[in-house]
């Protein structure tokens, strides 16, 4: 987090501030249990769905809807919100679960996920729920779209920020690499790309599927500002966004992370891109959830 | 008259495209197929397992896969390319007109996950445009088999016909509905049921409904001609006319928007003798999330509304 004088480190306030931090930071690794909880209520409620890519946004999810960016769910069309944009829709279970416990929306509605005359939509529909700022599903889109929001913010001189996630299998669309090049070029420094860098995609890891090392350097070369972190670090993920307020490009950060994070048997398999658990499995991933949330407790 | 009922036996469309592709493949050196990650849902990846040289994955990137499609068939290739139907036309569109269809390549695209009937996945993913945006380009021919037996049939027919094709099947498994093979000729349709009082003219998986609404139909004293349709474009006029000609009063059933496919195929084909035509499809607006079912029901892409409609029909002939 924040950045502290040396004088300080051996102060009573220095010791408060630390105190203070470890509790955000606890409290922002049970909201991404609840998420990770309700990805797995949800999807196995509807009986389809993608699990593993929602899991491994989950702490990102938290930390950008529980303190990162500025939001109201009392009023989503908020003209002065900091946008997000999930490019990757197929983790909607994860931002309807971080949507339902900012209050967007009664939480009971995530056990209607995909079913037929309800709103929760099997990909993000910003006609349709309230706090999505942009319809995703097919992959390649949602970075464009971030610019056209960045570029809207300029124009109309306001200070929000936009937050596109993408998926690492995602920036394969050449629509990516456009998008990437209009960033840099319209020089939108409040444009913020957050890479869920999990190594897999549908048909396998994506190395094999199509190479996309050495990513950082792409994007470097394109323009942007680039940090790697590890994406299930809270405090990491936290101080990263503190150190980048103040880039003067478009940045991305490189989240590395673990594809079905949070679930053991989830964790860096490709089964469970787009399958919901079994009722066993089902019972399996809540206890472990359940576990860790106790742990967190203790 | 070909032997056409909805048995008990059930196959998915994708898998006999898969067998079909490693018969092909083992025939001829020459036939490469191209997926961009989904290659597990669509079923190619069976053909590159057994053919890992002559099999791509693209990743996720349709468009380039359509390019790259393009330029492996001016090399001699037969280039079999599939995807979920949404990102292999609406995604692709440009690709496929300026390198396959504009310069007549011979590229299969064999789409999956059309229509509604995806379900759960929602608007995004249920592509109802498809058939109107290949219809549209010259020189693509554009199938839509009704069951994996016709499926097979028509890999082979378009393997062997020079040029580019658009074929495009569901998701869910379908009832058998042709027991044996060999009927499939491109621009031909089918009479599938003799009757007079009303054609219903059906393509892809809403022939199984029609021939569920034709017992309903039949049960109610009316005798509905039936034509399973399976080639859209070149679409069988000659077909259509004598349906005209013979009943009076057609009906199209498409598992596709109402603009620019199968209905307004056949209104095109009957165009200086028109009769009354209503068309059974989604009507001009996206899809939602939902069981397959469901929405089947929801949108009226069932043998009721089918049968429903075609009496109406009728009883205005009167
Ligand atoms: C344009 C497009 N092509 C294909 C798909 C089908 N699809 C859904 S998820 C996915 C894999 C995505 O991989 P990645 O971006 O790495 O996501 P994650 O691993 O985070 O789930 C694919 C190919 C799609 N939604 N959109
Ligand atoms: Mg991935």
């Amino acid at each position: 987090m924040s950045s502290i004088m040396p004088s300080l480190i051996n102060s009573p306030t220095y010791f408060i501030i630390k105190m203070h931090e470890k509790a955000v930071i606890k409290e922002l690794k049970r909201k991404a249990l609840q998420i990770r909880k309700w990805v797995i209520e949800s999807v196995y409620q509807a009986g389809s769905g993608h699990p593993g890519g929602s899991l491994s946004i989950a702490d990102m999810m938290a930390c950008l809807y529980f303190h990162e960016m500025r939001h109201n769910p009392k009023n989503p069309a908020w003209e002065d919100r900091d946008r997000l944009v999930l490019s990757k829709g197929h983790a909607a279970p994860a931002l309807y679960a971080a949507l339902a416990l900012a209050g967007y929306f009664d939480v009971e509605e995530l056990k209607n996920l995909r079913k037929i005359g309800h709103f929760l939509q099997g990909h993000p529909c910003m006609k349709k729920v309230p706090g999505v700022d942009m319809s995703t599903g097919s992959l390649g889109h949602g970075l464009g779209a971030g610019v056209g929001m960045a570029l809207a913010a300029k124009l109309d001189k306001r200070d929000y920020r936009v937050f596109v996630i993408l998926g690492d299998g995602e920036i394969q669309e050449g629509s990516i690499w456009e998008a990437a090049n209009a960033a840099s070029h319209y020089k939108l420094d409040n444009l913020i790309a957050i890479l869920d860098r999990n190594k897999l995609q549908i048909d396998g890891p994506t190395e094999e599927i199509m190479h996309l090392e050495p990513i950082a350097w792409r994007w470097q070369a394109f323009g942007w500002e680039v940090v790697e972190i590890d994406g299930h670090d809270i405090e990491e993920i936290l101080h990263t966004f503190h150190e980048i307020r103040h880039n003067e490009k478009p940045t991305l950060i490189i989240a590395n992370t673990v594809k079905g994070k949070g679930v053991s048997f989830m964790e860096g398999t490709l089964s469970f891109h787009g399958k919901p658990p079994s009722e066993e499995q089902y019972v399996r991933a809540m206890s472990e959830l359940e576990q860790a949330e106790g742990e967190l407790n203790d | 008259m070909i032997e056409a009922r909805i048995t008990e036996k059930r196959r998915n469309l994708r898998d006999a495209y898969s067998s079909a592709l490693i018969s092909l493949g083992e025939k001829n050196e020459n036939v490469v197929v191209l997926d961009a990650d989904l290659a597990l849902s669509t079923k190619t990846k069976r053909f590159g397992t057994v053919f890992p040289e002559r099999f791509f994955d693209m990743g996720i990137a349709e468009a380039t896969m359509m390019d790259v499609a393009a330029g492996l068939a001016t090399c001699g290739k037969i280039v079999f390319a599939s995807t979920f139907a949404v990102f292999a036309t609406g995604r692709s569109y440009d690709s496929i007109r300026q390198s396959i269809a504009y310069p007549e390549l011979n590229v299969k695209i064999v789409a999956t996950h059309s229509g509604i009937s995806v379900g759960g996945d929602g608007a995004s993913h249920q592509m109802l445009e498809d058939m109107a945006l290949m219809r549209a380009l010259p020189n693509m021919r554009v199938i839509a088999p009704a069951d994996a037996t016709e499926m097979e049939d028509v890999v082979f027919k378009i393997a062997e016909a020079d040029g580019p094709f658009y074929v495009r099947i569901g998701r869910e498994d379908a009832p058998i509905i042709f027991e044996s093979h060999g009927h499939f000729e491109i621009g031909k349709g089918y009479e599938i049921r003799k009757g007079k009082d009303v054609a219903i003219i059906a393509t892809g998986t809403m022939t199984a409904e029609a021939l569920r609404a034709y017992d309903i139909l039949e049960k109610r004293g009316i005798e509905a001609m039936l034509i399973h349709m399976p080639s859209i474009k070149p679409i069988d006029e000659k077909l259509i006319r004598k349906a005209a000609k013979e009943t009076g009063a057609i009906i199209t059933c498409e598992e596709h928007t109402i603009i620019g496919g199968l209905g307004d195929a056949v209104a095109m084909a009957m165009h200086d003798e028109p009769v009354p035509l209503y068309r059974i499809g989604v009507n001009d607006v996206f899809g939602e999330s939902g069981g397959a079912r469901e929405l089947m029901e929801k949108y009226g892409l069932t043998a009721e509304n089918i049968a429903e409609k075609a009496e109406k029909m009728v009883n205005r002939k009167k």
